[in-house]
């Protein structure tokens, strides 16, 4: 898959010959792509707004790339911390169409704060999918350029991001760069969870205040750890923006079409000027919290099987399939790919050198400080001691 | 050269106003700063010249105050926070630990967050609860932050500028009890030349004993030492002026001459800044040392209700007395 932007937004051949226009299912969620493959054309909905996503045949097959992708170095990196290679990893498995969709609809000037878990959408900003793994190893805490690639650091603090998502925002707001197509827009994630914590909701009350232009985009997979979602609320969480002053809406977070098309819309209004709102990714997370977690202590198993009926890459090869946009050799190059770039990863989180010592005293002050300079110098000079001796 | 008094206050808000002047990328935001100007009214006027996208009067909540304004650093400007009193900086307290001071550690260098945390911090104002603590050794035990407090007008009007201008994040701690006290003030002087940010100052030489302190202690140990001296006993008074990264290099040669150091704050002296000087003192002037190094610091208990707060504080009998005590050892 190419970095960058795929150009969804470009019309060309459409490729839904065998549509409806509206959902049976759930009148509150918005879904374009059925657990079954089926093609909704257009969705209103409950704001009013008619959601629809036009893509190219080529268009499909990228997203269906990207989601076989994801999902495979994703798969890679919880078997490298099986083997020991990383302290931790945070699996996205069963949310790749949330970050996905998500991820594709942010244009190249759109600004991403993401938590630990959105290694989908830094795949789509551009970014080696190698850099989470060097945080997880414990060899850096996340190495890329967020300004470069518009994707900041990760954060594990729950919530913390959306208020600095939230500041950023207002500073577009204040350079003047919203009201045009070539405006700036800001999407802060977070999951079910971050929505009880004190930050988000103070990052809700700010950019309503500020009619900051932005996005808040929660992931809700059900579950906090172990706690589920009835322990954080007692209304649907998309429900909470009323509360606030801005428009919530809820999406089938599987359907990668749907994420596509919701997502792409909020950060239009927020780049035109329009403020904020908040997206409600309706998911479900398929393996545990974290490789340390054993999620069969809180959920049975019924439930997870549920839930893999409406896999988010199932159903797109299942439309793929059924409007013969792709055919057996396309699915097994793409697997193919996946392999590859799979192996190509573990190789290299294999090679990653440790720091050198002396490098944890580095950046802690831009401009640096007199007593850490000195515990540098003694430090050296412990490390010194060694030399030519056995140990 | 245009020397003028002013009031400590008066003095930070002049070079906040000169700060605004002087890049357009910083912004003052926090509660009640806009038309009622602070309530301290450190910030008063600035709004009504600078616009209410310059000076912001924020939604009531801390963590929101400092964690938007790490968006805004991490977006170009260079945010300077007010935090309405010592008490309240608490629920900010994760992103300033977790967030701010630890953005450019974790990025390698690749963010800054330029910002500035004032807090009037300490007592002796007659105030309800939560308005009167000391909270400098959390912020000082964090790596990534800095940590400074100015004492007179002087150092309010050109510390607070130099703070602005640094891209490390700083907390900026303000003696509230000392807002009304004046000093001169040369406004005219370049700031490139003025005395550095992160350095220690002699407010009063002397030869008989140290006596370190910074921001509203300062003046009581200079009143200290003015007794002494009506008693024979020189004191030199060190005006720490920056707590992180601590400045000793006067301190130790100081020590080295007068044998004798007593540590003065109004923060309870467990675990304490004192705690830490005493034993880098220690440390370095081990041979030079006439007595252990004191401490004259608030009790160990939280801040007291206002009308036992004159008991609680380190005032200039308890500073002497110290100073007697490590004659006596």
């Amino acid at each position: 898959m190419a970095k960058g932007d795929p150009g969804v937004t470009t019309r060309g051949r459409r490729a839904t010959p065998r549509t409806r226009k509206r959902a049976s299912g759930d009148p509150e969620l918005v879904q374009l792509l059925t657990p079954e493959g089926e093609r909704i054309e257009s969705v209103t909905g409950p704001d009013g707004i008619e959601y629809r996503a036009d893509f190219t045949d080529e268009e499909y097959r990228g997203l269906y790339r990207d989601l076989v992708l994801v999902r495979k170095l994703d798969a890679e990196a919880t078997a490298l911390q099986r083997q020991g290679e990383l302290g931790i990893w945070a699996s996205l498995l069963g949310q790749e169409a949330a970050q996905v969709g998500s991820g594709r609809a942010l244009r190249t000037q759109d600004m991403a704060f993401p938590t630990y878990r959105e290694h989908g959408v830094l795949y789509c900003r551009g970014i080696d999918p190698i850099m989470p793994l060097g945080l997880f190893r414990g060899v850096d805490q996340g190495g890329w350029d967020p300004n470069e690639f518009k994707f900041n650091m990760y954060t594990i603090v729950i919530g913390a991001q959306t208020l600095h998502a939230t500041g950023y925002a207002m500073g577009i707001a204040m350079d003047g760069k919203t009201g045009t197509d070539e405006g700036e827009a800001v999407i802060a994630y977070f999951g079910d969870g971050a929505t009880s914590q004190g930050d988000v909701n103070e990052a809700f009350v700010w950019a309503g205040v500020f009619n900051a232009p932005m996005v808040f985009f929660c992931q809700n997979n059900q579950y906090a750890i172990s706690e589920p979602l009835e322990r954080q609320t007692r209304i649907p969480l998309y429900q909470r923006a009323a509360g606030f002053g801005f428009p919530g809406i809820r999406v089938d977070g599987n359907d990668v079409l749907a994420t596509y098309a919701v997502t792409r819309t909020a950060l239009d209004n927020a780049r035109y000027g329009q403020g904020p709102s908040l997206i409600e990714a309706y998911t479900y997370r398929m393996g545990a919290h974290t490789t340390s977690d054993d999620p069969t202590r809180y959920r049975i198993a019924s439930e997870v099987e549920a839930w893999q009926a409406k896999d988010p890459i199932a159903r797109m090869k299942a439309f793929l399939t059924n409007q013969q946009l792709a055919d057996a050799d396309f699915f097994a190059e793409v697997d193919e790919q996946a392999r590859r770039e799979s192996v190509h990863l573990r190789e290299r989180v294999l090679a990653m050198p440790n720091p050198e010592p002396d490098t944890l005293f580095d950046h802690v002050y831009p401009n640096g400080s007199p007593l850490l300079d000195q515990q540098r110098e003694q430090f050296s000079r412990y490390l010194e001691s060694f030399e030519g001796s056995a140990h | 050269m245009a020397t003028e008094t002013l009031t400590l206050g008066k003095a930070l808000n002049t070079g906040l106003r000169r700060a605004l002047e002087s890049d357009p990328k910083v912004v003052i935001m926090g509660e009640d700063v806009g038309k009622l100007g602070g309530v301290f009214r450190i910030t008063d006027g600035l709004q009504k010249d600078f616009g209410d996208q310059r000076v912001i009067d924020t939604p009531l909540a801390e963590s929101g105050i400092i964690g938007t304004a790490v968006g805004l650093a991490i977006r170009g400007y260079r945010p300077v926070c007010e935090i309405q009193f010592d008490g309240f900086v608490y629920p900010a307290y994760d992103q300033i630990v977790s967030q701010v001071a630890k953005m450019h550690y974790r990025s390698r260098g690749k963010l800054r967050i330029p910002m500035v945390i004032r807090i009037p911090f300490g007592g002796g104002i007659g105030a309800v609860e939560h308005h009167s603590e000391s909270p400098e050794a959390y912020f000082a035990h964090t790596a990534g932050l800095k940590v400074v407090s100015c004492a007179n007008p002087q150092d309010a009007y050109v510390m607070i500028q130099q703070a602005i201008a640094s891209d490390d994040p700083i907390v900026f701690l303000e003696p509230k009890r000392r807002y009304w006290e004046k000093g001169a003030v040369d406004l005219d002087a370049p700031l490139a030349d003025a005395y550095p940010l992160h350095a220690a100052r002699v407010a009063r030489p002397g030869t008989d004993a140290t006596v370190l302190a910074y921001g509203p202690m300062v003046r009581t140990c200079l009143d200290a030492a003015t007794a002494a001296a009506e008693d024979g006993r020189e004191l030199e008074v060190i005006d720490l002026r920056t707590l992180s990264p601590l400045d000793l290099g006067a301190v130790y040669e100081s020590v080295k001459r007068t044998g004798r150091a007593v540590v003065v704050h109004e923060a309870p002296s467990n675990v304490g800044l004192g705690a830490e000087i005493a034993a880098r003192i220690t440390e370095e002037c081990f041979y030079s040392l006439e007595s252990p190094v004191l401490r004259v610091t608030g009790f160990d208990t939280p801040y007291p209700a206002a009308r036992v707060e004159e008991e609680y504080l380190p005032d200039l009998d308890r500073v002497l007395d110290a100073v007697d005590r490590t004659f006596g050892w």
